[in-house]
């Protein structure tokens, strides 16, 4: 067993504040699967998400065009989110960086369970800033106290007042 | 910006913050009291997105309240858990804590040793669920590994004892919980977690009475269920409420789709839903004022109850006093292991003389209130055969340690001297 991997807030605020368009890889459009979940908790946020899966490429998912793989994606992209195994999820990291200029690519966030420590220190040393077995969804929640409304432990700790202003 | 997380709080700083920030639009320090039950929602798409589980936020008290999440999250953070469930009263936690486990024919293993309340709620009441609860003698662990069956859903136990001075083994009885598969759930109410980190010793569940020392002033009743977040609920076919299809949410799984964060979305979204035990924002309140001071009163219960138990031990006529800071005490290893900041503040001991000396004793004390509460900054005294105890039967009432002679304590925060002065004029009137 690898460590438990730890992030700062600020890293991971950083990421989620910088980032507006997002690849899902690994989508469903089955709307009780996780990955939905994520998809449509993410696009209220504000960001764009594509959908990236084979099995559903050419459908739509929550209004987005569903591609089979990154490479056919035609829009920039922020971020790729990887909704898929740890043993798939090399291929795509490696795909991610041959892409990272064309698209624009600067994140790599692999989900809750996925990790793959090789691959995160190839898109590291490509200049990819990388989060693993972390949710979008549920540290954006975290850093913005949404988790605490459902009693959840967000480990922040702050007596400073947040701003309702646009970013 | 660095990409190592920060350094941890101490405990005394999330007693005091964890949960809370400034309110954002006024910029309130204090939490606010939201006596509130319908919270609007922006459109129909986000009313849909809350009530399929795909969005965090509020729908409607009876789940969720922004004053009583402050007060789980607080719970949650000085437990080191992953989240909790607030509600009712800590008899209320324990059914909610049980709910996601047991189905009707399925058996729960209990410390014979619990609070009478809570024997008596496993005992009988459970039965009309079909839940069957076996009690047994915990501090010798096999005795629980002989009554798992393949139906036993959890194991519990209080990490220390009410009404008197008994301390579990915690990671004796984990380990024969995660053997069978199943979770150790801990009443932590007698200790808290200023004195036992339960989780740390193995604990999977953590319910408690927020009635008692979290609350602190006897003003405001509660309970709470903390998840640990550490248990594999979709490790075996014994959770089916978390891990198989649930048909009221069109087939989700909540252990798929919440990971670490299924038992607690579970005791919200479908616990309070449907049990219904809601805790009031105006108990939250109150608890949430109890708890910025926990350490502090806990030290002192601590230090007042020792040195009403070392004044008891020594009086010509206490027959024996159950204390396990007391190194007369077979639990002082086990208080020492498991509680090292101190054994807690309330406790029992035997009046020579029997029943009639012990109601005679209760009866005489006139700073010490006669009142079933424990925790209170108040010390409070009790006669549990004729009390708390008295729906027991006598073998019952033996092995929870309140036979006729045995008398209950819970020590205050009041000037120690004059405890024990009260304590003193009471057993000479007695005697």
């Amino acid at each position: 067993m690898s460590e438990p991997l730890s992030y700062s807030n600020a890293y991971l605020l950083g990421i989620l504040q910088g980032v507006r368009s997002i690849a899902m890889v690994g989508a469903s459009p089955n709307w009780n699967r996780p990955s939905f979940f994520a998809m449509k908790y993410l696009q209220e946020k504000g960001y764009r998400v594509i959908p990236v899966n084979p099995r559903a490429a050419g459908q739509e998912i929550l209004g987005e065009t569903c591609y089979a793989a990154l490479a056919e994606v035609p829009h920039k992209i922020d971020m790729v989110d990887i909704f898929r195994a740890s043993d798939a999820a090399g291929e795509i990291v490696d795909e991610a960086i041959a892409l990272k200029d064309k698209l624009g690519i600067g994140v790599i966030w692999m989900q809750l369970g996925v990790r793959d420590d090789a691959a995160a220190a190839r898109a590291e040393t490509a200049g990819l800033k990388v989060v693993m077995d972390r949710c979008p969804k549920i540290e954006f929640g975290r850093l913005h106290s949404e988790l605490s409304w459902g009693g959840f432990n967000s480990g922040i700790i702050s007596s400073k007042r947040r701003r309702t202003r646009i970013l | 910006m660095t990409k190592k997380a920060s350094r941890e709080f101490g405990f005394e700083t999330r007693m005091i913050h964890a949960g809370s920030q400034p309110e954002p639009v006024t910029g309130a320090r204090q939490t606010p009291i939201y006596q509130n039950i319908g919270y609007v929602f922006h459109d129909t798409d986000h009313a849909a997105s809350l009530f399929n589980l795909q969005t965090f936020g509020f729908i409607y008290s009876r789940l969720t309240n922004p004053t009583v999440a402050v007060l789980e999250e607080r719970i949650a953070s000085l437990e080191g858990g992953r989240g909790a469930t607030c509600c009712a009263s800590g008899h209320a936690a324990q059914i909610l804590a049980l709910f996601p486990l047991m189905d009707p024919g399925d058996e729960l293993i209990a410390s014979n040793r619990l609070y009478g309340g809570s024997i008596t709620q496993f005992g009988k009441t459970f039965k009309k669920f079909d839940w069957r609860c076996t009690f047994v003698d915990v501090d010798e662990p096999e005795n629980v590994r002989r009554a798992l069956t393949p139906k036993t859903k959890a194991i519990f136990t209080e990490s220390l004892a009410n009404p008197g001075g008994v301390v579990s083994d915690l990671e004796a009885l984990s380990k024969v919980a995660r053997e069978a598969g199943v979770p150790l759930i801990v009443d932590n109410t007698m200790a808290t977690p200023y004195l036992c980190p339960a989780f740390e010793h193995g604990a999977d569940l953590i319910v408690h009475s927020t009635t008692k020392f979290l609350s602190g002033n006897g003003t405001s009743q509660g309970g709470c269920v903390v998840d640990s977040g550490r248990f594999d609920w979709a490790q075996n076919d014994k959770f089916p409420s978390l891990s198989a299809p649930e048909p009221a949410y069109h087939g989700l799984r909540f252990a798929e789709s919440f990971g670490d964060m299924a038992y607690t979305t579970h005791a919200h979204a479908v616990g309070l839903r449907d049990l219904g035990a809601t805790m009031a924002p105006m108990n939250a309140f109150q608890t949430l004022l109890g708890i910025e001071t926990l350490a502090l009163r806990m030290e002192r219960h601590c230090a007042n109850a020792l040195g009403v138990a070392r004044f008891l031990e020594a009086h010509d006529q206490v027959a024996w006093v159950s204390h396990a800071g007391l190194e007369s005490s077979p639990y002082h290893a086990l208080g020492k292991k498991y509680l090292p900041k101190g054994a807690g503040s309330v406790f029992t001991f035997g009046v020579k003389g029997g029943y009639e000396t012990g109601v005679k004793v209760v009866e005489s004390c006139e700073l010490l209130s006669h009142l079933a509460n424990l925790g209170d900054a108040r010390s409070l005294i009790l006669h549990p055969a004729s009390t708390t105890h008295r729906q027991l039967t006598d073998e019952q009432r033996a092995a929870a340690g309140a036979g006729p002679e045995v008398i209950r304590l819970s020590i205050g925060l009041e000037t120690l001297d004059d405890i024990i002065a009260d304590l003193d004029q009471a057993l000479k009137r007695a005697a």
